[in-house]
């Protein structure tokens, strides 16, 4: 098999997972006599707390505290918020519970088993409240109020205006309009939150451990909370994570609560969270109810949209909070070619869990209704779904494309990547299944999406949600940076480290790829460790793994560090070769003259000089022992005085088809056939690329037809075990056929973007799209369950 | 099993992967708690301690077990095989890792061990499976990075139900 980058190389990380060799956070040791924590959380949805009684539980041989809100508010800050209102959490409940499974009372004793008795020894008394579950009904005045101080559960309304909207209504033949609801739901990985931390008295520091994700803007959320400067909070990531799909990001406020407890304790505290913490209160996408109208013209043309979003955030605005509001702002008018919308962005806050980063990150709840509208203009103008689509695609000549909103578009053609997804009688097919199944009087339905996929995004996203007045005060936010460092030791050994947190995306592998590449070597030859610490390892606040940064950011500035030392080791060679520096090249280890192949030297020798001779070294030159590549595109600028902002850096385009078909008997939604087409520019590893897309396909499917968090109107928490709360196994997830074009971003040397998302966020729509089509119904909540089905069904008299 | 008072201290022994090993503990330890960290064997994770996940999955005297629902006396004096016994010397991969690697099986690797450990049970008493036998047993458990489709890929090649092991990721 061929070595090169854009081949399938097997993965550097696969011999350690599948031999139990994995470093994961619990696996790693801790100081001797460390404590172990256990959370006691809230049975309310909203509640005063009255009186904790801990002394029962005090008197247990083995326990060492029983920490409380009251505690924590003494030694340490509430959590910075990306919005300026008065929302204040700490790291345990403070005089009020807001949601069920909040952190009221932390017990720490000497191990897991003794906490978790002590726990129940602990009294507890609570006034409740009345609860607010459902976000429109949380914005009339009527409700209750979360946060008193904020006078409203409406934290944030802004209101977007980009081209002549008014006018295009007004020209319009017709205006097509649909609500849409997206549901709650996580991808919760298969380990939980893992944190340790020990605090010194010395020089008031901490040193943490966690399962954490990035982004590293949060790590000085987690400081500042600490009331210590950020040197003084030493994170550090395990090498290993069990996976972790935006999720992990939420392990921060138990940093913090790790910290706190072992400044109380004088001990290093450990906590582990258990798989019922974890679908309680751990994190959740956020839902949404977005109104969204056309204008169209009568053959389907889109002149102008209207949205409504009104996104529902849970109990708390935790950072970077409210980021699926936003994440998607630029590029809000998705694949298609529309110059005139208004948008409103409402942020409302409810007694749920509080809502965060999740894989799609706002582009599930987007297009879902952009691509149910999309569908509807079809219906509602008696033209062909497929048609209208085409219509209205971004033309391939307009590339780099500036959408309405300032999205930049870099690459693609759009309408080929259609045309070639429903060619190779694909949509013939399909179209025979659905005559066929229709003439035997059974429901079957086809489905369209159409989905472009941001990658890395612009920092200064979320300032978007501020006035331009607020922004220019707060100061300019905007950018990216990637870092990498190639380091060559006395042998001429070659290691990587990167700002990137692992939880299984094969970084490792195509890190070696890259280097490899550059160096003349092969990825075996390349170590690479991803385990992160913030005191020794650089960083940004943009590090970790997340809104699919690696591809366009950090595999870049690995391109560019290891480019660094090539050209470093190519004027050494020159020297000791004799030739000029224009002559040399790094290829099968060796280091040699291009005119002379057999005048070479092993790259090993070149690379050790640096330690050994470094007197040796061309005049002027320093030392290479190590090199940084540091990237920032500078197409990632703030938001203009209009409100325009280019939210990420490359945009993939994703187009989906399926067939459905709605069992007689089960109600069940059985994907008959799904054909997934991507546009991800240059793929680096095929293998680990497909691998993405099957990960976010099954989450999608996931999301479309079993995954929700349910609470009722009393706001009490149903799916608290995976008993209720449904993530399919093998037998729930359909094969998906996988097309790809490329259409290399001209922004970055690598030509890359990402590609891991995207069927996180057109699956949902794809599906809904077909059910709507079997069932002639303009409404489809997802997910669509057979009991959904059901009552879809027998309101529009499709029972049998 | 041996009845014992449920708040005194017992000394558990048992074959871990072919090495007597034993700890002490209470009586109340959950067999995956004792592998990992009385014995330090962190290989077998835990991933819902209720039962549904499989990622906890080893075996005792050859059958796979999930580890979360048994304590640690059930497996006193027993022979407990994990994940870490699956390697040959010098680390190399047996035929069900090494179809793993091909397919791209896994991504974060938490929920591999456990998976790994019950296929070793399975096609050592079901040499000759269907495809829809192995879908059902790794119905068993969840993977929540791959979408099943490499798994399958994989389990395919080790049961000899295909004969390429060109790295496929994506086709199931
Ligand atoms: S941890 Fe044992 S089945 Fe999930
Ligand atoms: S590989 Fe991550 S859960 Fe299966």
């Amino acid at each position: 098999m061929s070595k090169r980058l854009g081949t399938s190389v097997a993965r550097k990380e696969d011999p350690a997972l599948l031999s139990g060799h994995g470093r994961y956070a619990d696996d790693l040791p801790v100081p001797a006599g460390t404590l172990h924590a256990h959370v006691i959380r809230s049975p309310h949805p909203h509640a005063d707390i009255v009186s904790i009684d801990a002394a029962e539980a005090l008197a247990k041989d083995g326990v060492w505290a029983v920490i409380t809100g009251d505690d924590v508010r003494k030694i340490s800050d509430p959590f910075l918020v990306a919005l300026k209102a008065p929302i204040h959490q700490w790291s345990l409940a403070v005089e009020r519970v807001r949601f069920v499974g909040e952190p009221v009372a932390l017990v720490v004793a000497e191990n897991r088993y003794l906490a978790e008795d002590a726990a129940e020894l602990v009294q507890i008394e609570y006034t409740p409240l009345e609860a607010i579950i459902d976000p429109v009904a949380a914005c009339k005045p009527s409700a209750p109020i979360l946060h008193a101080e904020a006078n409203t559960n409406e934290v944030s309304v802004r209101k977007f205006q980009y081209g002549d909207t008014k006018s295009a209504f007004e020209k319009a033949d017709k205006v097509v309009k649909l609500t849409v609801d997206f549901h709650r739901l996580s991808f919760t990985p298969m380990e939980c939150f893992v944190a340790v931390a020990s605090y010194n008295p010395a020089n008031d520091s901490y040193d943490c451990m966690a399962n954490f994700q990035g982004p590293f803007s949060t790590h000085p959320v987690m400081a500042r909370a600490l009331r210590v400067p950020g040197p003084k909070m030493r994170l550090r990531i395990p090498p290993d994570s069990g996976g972790s799909f935006g999720i992990k990001l939420s392990v921060f406020p138990y940093v913090v609560l790790a910290a706190l407890a072992s400044k109380i304790t004088g001990r290093p505290v450990k906590w582990v969270e258990d798989r019922a913490e974890h679908l309680l209160a751990a994190s959740s996408g956020p839902n949404r109810v977005t109104e969204i109208e056309a204008a169209v013209t009568k053959d389907g043309k889109i002149l102008g949209l209207r949205m409504d979003q009104l996104e529902d955030y849970g109990a708390f605005l935790r950072a970077p909070m409210p980021g699926p509001l936003y994440r998607m702002h630029g590029a809000v008018t998705g694949g298609y070619d529309v110059a005139n919308i208004d948008v409103i962005n409402r942020v409302v806050l409810t007694n749920k869990m509080p809502a965060s980063l999740i894989r799609g990150f706002g582009g599930p709840q987007l297009y879902l209704a952009l691509e149910r509208l999309v569908q509807r203009i079809a219906i509602e103008l008696g033209l062909d779904h497929l048609d209208v689509i085409r219509r209205n695609l971004v033309p391939p000549e307009k590339f780099p494309y500036h959408a309405a909103a300032g999205s930049l578009y870099d690459s693609g053609d759009y309408p080929r990547a259609v045309e070639t997804a429903i060619g190779g009688g694909r949509l013939d097919h399909l179209k025979k299944r659905r005559d066929e199944a229709r003439k035997a009087g059974r429901k079957y339905g086809i489905g369209f999406a159409v989905v472009v996929e941001p990658a890395m995004s612009n920092m200064g996203y979320l300032s978007t949600l501020l006035t331009p007045e607020a922004r220019d005060k707060a100061g300019p936010k905007n950018g990216a940076t990637s870092m990498v460092t190639v380091n060559l030791d006395p042998l001429g050994a070659v290691s990587v480290t990167a700002d990137v947190t692992v939880q299984g995306q094969g970084h490792e592998t195509v890190l070696a790829q890259i280097v490899a590449e550059q160096l003349g070597l092969t990825p075996h030859d390349i170590d690479v460790t991803l385990e992160m610490d913030t005191a020794k390892d650089q960083w940004s606040i943009a590090a970790g793994t997340y809104s699919c940064r690696f591809t366009p950011g950090t595999a870049v500035a690995a391109h560019m560090a290891a480019g660094q030392i090539a050209a470093k080791l190519k004027g050494i060679a020159a020297k000791q070769l004799n030739v000029l520096p224009d002559d040399v090249e790094l290829v099968g280890g060796k280091i040699r003259s291009r005119s002379n192949p057999d005048n070479a030297v092993s790259f090993s020798r070149i690379a050790g000089t640096s330690h050994w001779s470094p007197v040796m070294l061309p005049d002027g030159m320093a030392p290479v022992i190590s090199e940084t590549g540091v990237w920032n595109p500078p197409e990632l600028a703030p938001p203009s005085g209009d409100d325009r902002i280019n939210t990420s850096f490359t945009y993939g385009f994703v187009f989906d088809m399926c067939g459905i078909e709605i069992d007689p008997v089960t109600y069940q939604v059985k994907v008959d056939r799904y054909v997934s087409m991507h546009d991800a520019g240059k793929i680096l590893n095929p293998m680990i690329a497909d691998g993405q897309i099957c990960g976010a396909f099954a989450q999608g499917i996931a999301a479309a037809l079993y995954e929700e968090f349910v609470t009722n109107e009393e706001g009490a928490f149903l799916t608290g075990t995976f008993a209720d709360y449904l993530v399919p196994t093998v037998s729930e997830i359909p094969p998906v056929e996988l097309l790809h074009m490329e259409s290399p971003s001209p922004f970055t040397p690598l030509g890359a973007k990402g590609l891991a998302e995207g069927n996180c966020m057109s699956v949902p729509a794809c599906i809904a799209n077909a059910i709507a089509d079997a069932l002639g119904v303009k409404d489809v909540q997802l997910p669509a369950t057979p009991r959904r089905i059901h009552a879809l069904m027998a309101q529009h008299g499709g029972v049998r | 099993m041996r009845r014992v008072n449920k708040d005194q201290k017992v000394r558990i022994s048992l074959t871990l992967n072919g090495r007597k090993m034993s700890a002490e503990t209470e009586p109340r330890m959950l067999l995956s708690d004792f592998l990992r960290h009385s014995l330090g064997a962190t290989g077998t994770h835990v991933g819902c301690e209720h039962g549904v996940c499989g990622c906890c999955t080893v075996q005792i005297d050859g059958t796979a077990v999930r580890s979360c629902l048994t304590l640690a006396m059930q497996a006193e004096d027993r022979a407990v095989t994990t994940v870490e016994s699956l390697a040959g010397p010098g680390g190399t991969l047996n035929k069900l890792q090494q179809a793993f690697r091909n397919h791209h099986a896994l991504q974060c690797g938490f929920c591999t061990p456990g998976i790994l450990m019950s296929f070793t049970d399975f096609l050592a008493r079901n040499p000759k499976p269907t495809e829809e036998e192995l879908r059902d047993v790794l119905g068993g458990h969840i993977c929540r990075c791959t979408g099943y489709a490499g798994i399958m890929a994989a389990l395919k090649e080790a049961a000899g139900l295909t004969n390429t092991n060109e790295p496929t990721g994506a086709k199931s």
